[in-house]
């Protein structure tokens, strides 16, 4: 933490301050000394943050309009959209904003992926990060099932089913998530407590991420160690709060492209047919974020093994800062490493597209295929490469190699490097 | 910063694209231009009007439409009809209405506060007049169907003889836009079909494009209300985010000597 | 640095930030006005009322906009007894000739303006209506002449479509 010895100008601050240090938080947070070489990719923690808020306002107000009831859903869904003032309007926000919201948080674990945040001293960050990730599919989930449409109620049904799969007690655990013995009422009006509930745990998780994170201080592009306040360190506010407002417009003019004028093209048709249980619509498809899992599960083919497999793949992301063991945070300074980790990109967005294929045929080889390379990747690949890779020298300090200071033969390469970042 | 600007406009056409052919359909459906299409586009309200009239003589003797109102053809961003042809139309159903002060349900003309009358009671009425196929409510359906308006327009014109060797049972029709090829729908339109009081001649086409025009009004009434917003929207997103890159420009300036 | 440029700076920064609020404010006030009656609530604005079976010195209650309508038909003397009252002796002043067009029929918004509560027919000081939450007294005419409440009930916009029926809204 910055500065604990901050003293407020104003006699009543000082008051106030002396009982509730609100004043040194805000200090704190306007002084917090951050990296200066942060590309674009550091952006997307305070993109993270505006797509909560705004899932959480928009959310709140469709619960004043939206009716928990199976036989209401659908019809005070379409109350919204039509006789609601603006309601429109705010549905298509919360309904794309989930799907914004999930794009944004693969890009910021891609990031950290890339220069190594997850490693030490940052793993608590990143295991917060990875709880948040798993409540931010929970509530997707559990929000998708409310308009009570076709693909609410059958996603429902099936990915409650998955726990029909532990041994003896599965079926049993089912029954009690429904309430019944099928998908209906009570499961709707449960899914629509924790969906509001979940929101506020991932805020108060947010919270202690971005307190953990404080405690190291941000990891940067070059990923050594800075010294903090320094030259190499610029403070929060003005300089972070303006560009991480500059790269949130610019993704917000992609958001509001989506709900101006695709406000459906992330969602599915089916979910505008009213619930019917006696009816599966033809393709049963995920939204497009948990594809990659789904793609996981379908490619076993055994069903308690196919959703072990399924929950693995987000779990052994708990325990990637271990199974990582190179010493190098950043990829820039990893030339094996960071065709490795390209190969892994590619290789969960193929998952993502097989997942939205039928599970027969090619499809199932390749997802097949890209399933063991996804675990190969952490299992095997990353450990071993730790102790095998050959690493470029690093530099001392963040600004070395852009004064050219740095006289080994290295420097060359690692200012091409930095170039890219830029 | 020129980076940024093609990574993230790369991120933005791939995912646009991606989801665009996922969403789409194999078949190639029949082509025709809608106006409310594209940034600006608004709906034609004759094309609405016709496509009501269309609605109400054809499609409603079997299809309900439960969430729209009467006063919903009056509203702004629709068919527009004046109020006092709302009243009209209202008045011309009868609404079931009750229990008056002695318990009974009786019936009234409808009023503009109306729902659309529905053709039958209920999903199992509908089903039992129709050989046990519901006809869905079209509320919604534009938006309930992968190919959207293009489908629906296909489909009204889709009706052919069923190939050779393919066998279907009564009650079932060959349609080459439907989903396995059988619908339980017969084919309802043929030219001339209906009187357009705008002189408007009733091809199949003409009332195909009228009645999917209206549907898509129907299960997306704010639309033109959410072009014109949108554009503002994104025309205002843009001169904020030209005014914060220069402010962001000049406050690193700063510290750009230090460096 | 030199003054022009300070000022050139003043002004980004003033944009950006007067550009910024008017965003901040354009998007709060859907979230406002969501909660205002919607379109369909908007549409049961009016009620038609079916008169017939109301006999003199009788009055009926019916729903309006989720609020009680009183629908009385006066007798004579309560009828000569609101219209004698003198002005200056209301602490709302409002002729009766105003309030109840056709003086056999008075309509009424059932609601006491103090706070809220519906006051029960023929009772109170002054043969009206009378409130059980706060005492306020109402006349003949439903104009306030006791207690707490500071205006007369108030009279909805309503006309008669035929002898029988009446529409309020």
């Amino acid at each position: 933490m910055s500065d604990h010895n901050y003293q407020p100008q104003s006699k009543f601050g000082k008051w106030f301050n002396d009982r509730l240090p609100l004043l040194t938080l805000a200090n704190h947070l306007t002084d917090y000394p951050t990296p200066k070489n942060l590309n674009y990719w550091w952006t997307f923690g305070g993109i993270l943050t505006f797509c909560l808020i705004t899932q959480i306002v928009t959310g709140l107000v469709l619960a004043m309009h939206y009716i928990a009831h199976a036989d209401m859903a659908f019809d005070s869904v379409e109350h919204i959209m039509r006789d609601v003032n603006y309601g429109w309007l705010i549905r298509y926000i919360h309904a794309n904003g989930a799907s914004m919201f999930f794009l944004a948080v693969y890009i910021h674990i891609f990031r950290s992926l890339f220069y190594g945040s997850y490693k030490s001293p940052r793993e608590i960050i990143w295991i917060i990060g990875i709880i948040i990730y798993l409540l931010m599919m929970a509530a997707a989930f559990m929000g998708y099932v409310l308009p009570w449409g076709q693909m609410s109620f059958w996603g429902a049904t099936v990915i409650t089913n998955l726990f029909s799969a532990i041994p003896l007690v599965g079926e049993g655990i089912v029954t009690w998530l429904w309430g019944g013995y099928s998908v209906d009422n009570p499961t709707l009006t449960r899914f629509f407590t924790l969906h509001y509930l979940i929101p506020f745990l991932i805020l108060g998780l947010v919270v202690l991420h971005i307190w953990a994170l404080h405690v190291p201080g941000n990891n940067n592009p070059v990923g050594i160690d800075i010294k903090k306040p320094s030259k190499d360190t610029v403070p929060f506010h003005p300089y972070i709060v303006i560009k991480d407002g500059f790269a949130l417009l610019m993704f917000m003019i992609v958001f509001a492209f989506f709900v101006f004028y695709t406000p459906n093209i992330l969602g599915h048709a089916d979910n505008y047919i009213e619930a019917d249980p006696l009816v599966t619509p033809a393709h049963i498809v995920p939204e497009w974020y948990l594809l990659p899992f789904y793609a996981i599960l379908r490619s076993v083919p055994d069903k308690l093994l196919g959703v072990v497999a399924m929950l693995s793949a987000i779990l052994i992301l708990a325990a990637l800062p271990w199974l990582d063991t190179s010493k190098i945070r950043s990829a820039v300074f990893r030339p094996l490493y960071k065709q490795f980790y390209w190969i892994l990109v590619a290789d969960v967005l193929i998952l993502g597209y097989v997942g939205a294929m039928p599970a027969e045929g090619l499809y199932l080889l390749i997802a097949r295929i890209a399933t063991a390379y996804y675990f190969l990747h952490f299992l095997v690949i990353l450990p071993v490469l730790g102790f095998k890779e050959r690493t470029l020298p690093i530099p001392l300090s963040i600004t070395e190699p852009i004064l050219g200071g740095s006289p080994n033969l290295a420097a060359a390469k690692i200012e091409k490097g930095l170039d890219k970042l830029k | 910063m020129k980076k940024f600007l093609k990574l993230f406009s790369f991120l933005f056409v791939l995912l646009f694209f991606s989801f665009q052919t996922l969403a789409a359909e194999k078949v190639e459906y029949l082509k025709t231009d809608w106006s409310f299409k594209g940034l600006f586009g608004k709906f034609d309200r004759s094309s609405l009007q016709r496509g009501y009239q269309v609605y109400t003589e054809v499609c409603s003797s079997c299809h309900s439409m439960k969430y729209l109102s009467y006063r919903n053809l009056a509203e702004k961003g629709g068919p527009e009809f004046s109020e006092a042809q709302a009243k009209a139309i209202a008045a011309s159903f009868e609404v079931k209405d009750g229990p008056n002060e002695d318990g009974d349900m009786f019936t009234r003309p409808g009023k503009l506060s109306d729902k659309f009358v529905m053709p039958y009671e209920n999903v199992k009425a509908a089903q039992a007049a129709n050989g046990g196929a519901y006809p869905p409510d079209m509320s919604v359906l534009v938006k309930a169907r992968g190919g959207g308006v293009d489908y629906i327009y296909s489909l009204l014109q889709g009706y052919e003889d069923p190939p050779i060797g393919m066998e279907l049972d009564d009650g079932v029709y060959y349609n080459k836009f439907m989903y396995g090829n059988k619908i339980k729908m017969a084919n309802q339109l043929s030219d001339g079909l209906v009187n357009y009081s705008d002189g408007t001649e009733a091809t199949v086409e003409q009332m195909s494009k009228d009645v999917t025009t209206f549907l898509m009004w129907a299960a997306e009434p704010h639309l033109e209300a959410r072009h014109q917003m949108g554009f503002k929207a994104i025309v205002y997103l843009i001169i904020l985010t030209i005014l914060v890159y220069f402010s962001m420009k000049k406050i690193w300036s700063r510290i750009k000597t230090e460096v | 640095m030199s003054e022009k440029k300070t000022n050139r700076r003043d002004f980004l920064f003033t944009a950006t930030y007067a550009v910024g609020a008017v965003g901040v404010g354009a998007t709060i006030w859907p979230m406002i006005d969501q909660m205002n009656p919607d379109a369909s609530v908007k549409a049961l604005a009016s009620t038609e009322v079916d008169v017939s079976s109301v006999n003199v010195g009788k009055t009926i209650t019916v729903l309006w906009r989720g609020k009680p309508v009183f629908i009385r038909r006066r007798t004579q003397d309560e009828i000569a007894e609101a219209r004698s009252v003198k002005l200056e002796d209301l602490k709302h002043p409002e002729n009766d000739e105003d309030r109840a067009k056709d003086p056999e029929w008075l309509v009424m918004l059932g609601v006491c303006t103090h706070l809220g509560c519906v006051p029960l027919d023929q009772k109170g000081d002054y043969n009206g209506w009378f409130c059980p939450c706060h005492g306020s007294h109402y006349d003949t005419s439903g104009r306030i002449r006791k207690g707490p409440a500071p205006t007369n009930m108030e009279i909805p916009k309503y006309e008669f479509v035929n002898a029988n029926t009446i529409k309020i809204g």
